[in-house]
């Protein structure tokens, strides 16, 4: 559960050097920085990177394994689908659900949150009801939102931020997290549901969405975590966070893309009709009726993205190999790096944190910022002129930059690949974006 | 790709630290709103025409050095010309940008101002192109006879 507190907010020598060592063999197992080892990649939070073991296994798949899932009777086929649905009993064991069962494969998150909001909500909302999400959503989970409450006439609730200061040393930082307050005084009993994102994309900050669970659970509501960004900072027990539905994708967990989880509870997942109808998620047709399979199949139309599934359980198991406690204390030490060098460089006292926190293991290791009089996509040019690769632009969250009064933000994410040097690099191409810019 | 230096050439960093006709005119006969969806970037373009000319243009918004600065050098080329001539700067900065053949992009470079011709470099930056070419979108849709009484709104994509 994103359980930061294993790991200590100071930075000690001893830590750096640590996760050096540890870096330079994570970083070893993915190619792509063999072939390109002057790219400093900072924007895991778009996409990761894949490690060798993924790749290779991708490879393999095609030349050895590839068949049609569920409908042969030959053996590949047989073995094809087995291998598909044990990654779904992998996935369940992964996230702490309670069977294979709760777990549907989808497209991406996106695709996952369409789902929930077409077969479970839809069919539930009526004027006057609403629906709560927050101010930091990604539009993955704002407009299927949005889009459904104009269709029924229900209302779109949303938590606001609450916003602090960080001092720096040459100027303040923004902080802003979810006011947990209005949340309780927006729930009523129309409210029919609850969206959230666990981690935001833009910000990094580690929403309390386990309070905000419980509070939804003492009115009977059901919520959605967004999970596409916590996924791959630690482990993640539904169980334990106490939702209803959990979204996230491969591409983000150093897995294929393509594909994406919809964890859902089996009572509920139960009680939802199909999202798309189509080959592989019936009982029964006929021309006068059908009758459709249970979940998880119900909601698998047509042919899945089989090789991204089984690629996804070679992720998950790249994943869980690499110790978690190591693993989250070197993307907060690279964090905790380049967030002081922004805050306490002279050279570097134009650029203002977006989403900063004075404990930063508050926070997953993405890292947003502006530059007084320098407009993101400049600082995104001039970054990527230093081989540094960040992410510039609204980052699909134009309600959330609406409300910081900002049109788009520069952001540089940490995986497990990265080390001191892309810190380093990072700093030295900002301070290339000033001297050419201002 | 090209050197980062080529794309910020000083003319367009200067633009884009002090750019001209940056304002919202008094009186105005059209304006149209030029939007980039992938970055969010809005400009809202004003322009007084009268008997044919552009007697004046200003614009507003918020974007990056690039998309200001083209707002900038556009505003100070088209200014006091005739919609034809207007057009024709429109029609070549683009080709400049836009054609799929280094060799057209040739034949129309010398035909352009200098203060155009520093956008050349762009073309080698993919993602960077609808910057430049917001403002001149918005500009084409004021020539072609929109936001006279209404607002219009033009995107990039």
């Amino acid at each position: 559960m994103l359980n930061n507190e294993k790991i200590s907010a100071k930075t000690t020598q001893q830590t750096v050097r640590q996760t050096i060592q540890w870096a330079s063999e994570q970083r070893d197992q993915f190619p792509i920085f063999s072939r390109h080892p002057e790219w400093s990649y900072l924007d895991s939070a778009a996409t990761a990177q894949k490690p060798r073991r993924v790749i290779d296994f991708l490879q393999e798949f095609w030349c050895e394994r590839n068949a049609p899932l569920h409908r042969g009777v030959y053996r590949l086929s047989a073995q094809v689908t087995q291998d598909y649905e044990d990654v779904r009993e992998k996935v369940a064991r992964f996230i702490h659900a309670g069977c294979g069962n709760e777990i549907v494969f989808c497209r991406g998150t996106t695709d996952a949150i369409n789902l929930v909001a077409h077969s479970f909500v839809a069919p539930r909302l009526k004027k006057g009801d609403n629906i709560l999400i927050s101010a930091m959503e990604h539009h993955a989970n704002f407009l299927p939102w949005q889009q459904l409450c104009q269709k029924t006439g229900a209302e779109l609730r949303i938590i606001p931020l609450r916003k602090g200061l960080v001092e720096g040393a040459f100027r303040q930082h923004l902080q802003v997290g979810l006011d947990l307050e209005s949340a309780e005084a927006l729930l009523d009993d129309r409210t029919q549901f609850m969206a959230l994102n666990h981690v935001s994309n833009v910000l990094g900050v580690i929403n309390p969405v386990t309070d905000l669970c419980q509070l939804a659970k003492t009115k009977n509501i059901p919520v959605l975590l967004d999970g596409a960004q916590a996924i791959v900072h630690g482990s993640v027990d539904v169980k334990a966070l106490g939702c209803d539905f959990y979204v996230f994708s491969g591409h983000k967990l150093y897995g294929p893309d393509g594909v994406g989880v919809l964890y859902g509870r089996s009572e509920l997942l139960e009680t939802m009709p199909p999202y798309q109808t189509g080959g592989d998620m019936i009982e029964f047709v006929s021309t006068a009726e059908t009758t459709f399979a249970p979940p998880p199949q119900r909601f698998e139309a047509g042919t899945m993205p089989v090789s991204a599934v089984i690629g996804l359980g070679v992720a998950i198991d790249y994943f869980q190999s690499l110790p978690e406690e190591r693993l989250l204390r070197h993307e907060n030490t690279l964090l905790q790096l380049a967030t002081e060098n922004l805050r306490s460089t002279k050279s570097l006292q134009k650029v203002q944190i977006i989403g900063d926190e004075t404990d930063l293991t508050r926070k997953v290791g993405v890292l947003s910022f502006v530059i007084e009089g320098v407009h993101p996509h400049d600082i995104g040019s001039i970054l990527d002129s230093a081989n540094v690769a960040v992410r510039a632009g609204h980052h699909c969250a134009q309600p959330l930059m609406a409300d910081l009064k900002l049109t788009a933000t520069a952001r540089a994410s940490f995986a497990v690949y990265n080390n001191e040097r892309d810190v380093q690099q990072f700093c030295e191409g900002i301070e290339k974006v000033i001297t050419m810019m201002i | 790709m090209g050197n980062i230096e080529q794309l910020y050439q000083d003319t367009i960093l200067s633009h884009n630290r002090s750019p001209r006709n940056f304002r919202k005119l008094e009186q105005f006969s059209h304006t149209t709103i030029g939007r980039n969806p992938l970055c969010g970037d809005v400009y809202q373009l004003f322009a007084r025409i009268e008997d044919e000319h552009i007697t004046d243009i200003g614009f507003q918004g918020d974007g990056c050095a690039i998309s200001k600065a083209s707002s900038s050098i556009m505003s100070e080329l088209v200014k006091g010309k005739t919609l034809t001539e207007a057009g024709k700067y429109k029609d070549d900065f683009l080709q400049l940008l836009l054609a799929a053949k280094e060799e057209q992009q040739e034949s129309v470079l010398a035909k352009l101002p200098r203060k155009l011709q520093v956008f050349r470099g762009i073309s080698e930056y993919p993602m960077r192109v609808k910057c430049a070419t917001l403002i001149w979108r918005a500009l084409e849709a004021i020539l072609q006879g929109q936001g006279a009484e209404a607002e219009t709104a033009v995107s990039t994509e």
